[in-house]
């Protein structure tokens, strides 16, 4: 079960190849042609990736994070949402690294089959980080406009936090 | 936009650890912020250069066409601009493969594509249009049906059924996922290209 993501990564690696070879294409020189494309992209990204990198680590050093999740937790406990999670939710449209460590010490604080390990699992499971792919993608073009982009992207992720909250409930309950 | 979202982070989180007396850790942040960014863009660049190099066999091969054949209803969908533009479409429909299959390494360089093919139609060179917008929601919401690396990280944490969450997941990846594009609907009324 847990090589499932491995079978799926060398099963398309697989097909592709095959497809390639069925069709009579140099594989090694396509392959070849499309990597040397790859470098540019990398390397153009490194003033994006720093700018938001920047922030974000100035961000989680300054404990504004504690500071947030301590005073947003009695409103969530009314609203009956489950307030241990809020660090993972905050976290989670902005560092990779941050949200991978706040879900996994809340697996190990309340047990992966708990609700609260459940309703986590199932806000890592259906969010990415936002902010990092605002900056990938737009940077990567040379996009400075971004419009209605972080509303919607964060409307999402908000919905996400929610409905996760309900979804185990009445899932599991 | 993006201007002043950055500076009021940076500075929000100035004041902050001047108030907490975070003093110390701030700054060290600001350092390891630029280590951090080298390094992962020397990861990207092996990524990148991997996924670009397979993903130029299976366009030549014809997997890309096959693949946007099978999505092209939904692309048309998403994305009737390009209703007729198979390039746009082939690439939008490997990042969603990728999305969809939970190979996230995959995703970004074939997203990046996709943006360098949706930017050929953009008729202003420094603003994102519609159907941009719409594509990185797409990506930042994504549609994961199947949640490998949480998974793993449940049966490590020692969960008894690590996969079954994998329902709940992928509805709630797909609602959240179906309100962003609702949003980016409705703001594009507003806030025209």
């Amino acid at each position: 079960m847990n090589d499932f993501g491995n079978y799926i990564l060398l099963f398309f690696i697989a097909a592709v190849l095959l497809a390639g070879l069925f069709r009579k294409i140099p594989v090694f020189n396509a392959f070849l042609d499309g990597a040397k494309g790859g470098i540019e992209t990398a390397v153009k990204l490194l003033p994006s990736l720093l700018a938001l990198l920047f922030a974000v680590n100035l961000l989680t050093a300054s404990d504004i994070m504690e500071y947030i999740v301590t005073s947003l937790s009695p409103i969530f406990e009314k609203l009956q949402y489950p307030a241990e999670v809020l660090p993972l939710c905050l976290l989670s449209p902005i560092s990779g690294s941050g949200s991978l460590s706040a879900f996994q010490s809340l697996l190990t604080e309340y047990g992966a089959d708990s609700y609260i390990g459940r309703v986590a699992s199932v806000i890592a499971g259906s969010t990415e980080t936002t902010f990092y792919a605002i900056a990938v993608y737009y940077g990567s073009v040379g996009i400075k406009k971004i419009r209605h982009t972080a509303f919607a992207a964060l409307c999402a992720d908000c919905t996400s936090f929610l409905l996760a909250a309900l979804f185990v409930r009445l899932f599991f309950d | 936009m993006m201007n002043i979202l950055w500076s009021v982070l940076v500075l929000i989180s100035i004041v902050f650890s001047i108030m907490y007396a975070t003093v110390a850790d701030t700054a060290v942040a600001v350092f390891s912020a630029a280590q951090e960014a080298v390094e992962l863009t020397l990861k990207m660049l092996g990524m990148f250069c991997f996924w670009d190099g397979i993903m130029e066999i299976a366009q030549r091969g014809g997997v890309t066409d096959c693949i946007q054949k099978l999505l092209s209803p939904l692309l048309n969908i998403l994305f009737p601009n390009h209703k007729n533009d198979a390039s746009v479409k082939s690439a939008i429909a490997m990042n969603m493969t990728a999305n969809i299959l939970g190979l996230g390494n995959a995703a970004t360089p074939l997203g990046l594509e996709a943006m360098r093919r949706l930017k050929v139609h953009a008729h202003c060179k420094d603003a994102a249009t519609n159907d941009m917008i719409r594509f990185v929601v797409l990506n930042t919401a994504s549609i994961r049906l199947i949640p490998t690396t949480v998974a793993m990280l449940r049966f490590e944490a020692g969960s008894l059924a690590p996969m079954e969450i994998l329902p709940v997941s992928a509805i709630v990846s797909l609602l959240s996922c179906s309100v962003g594009l609702l949003i980016c609907r409705a703001a594009e009324r507003f806030w025209h290209e």
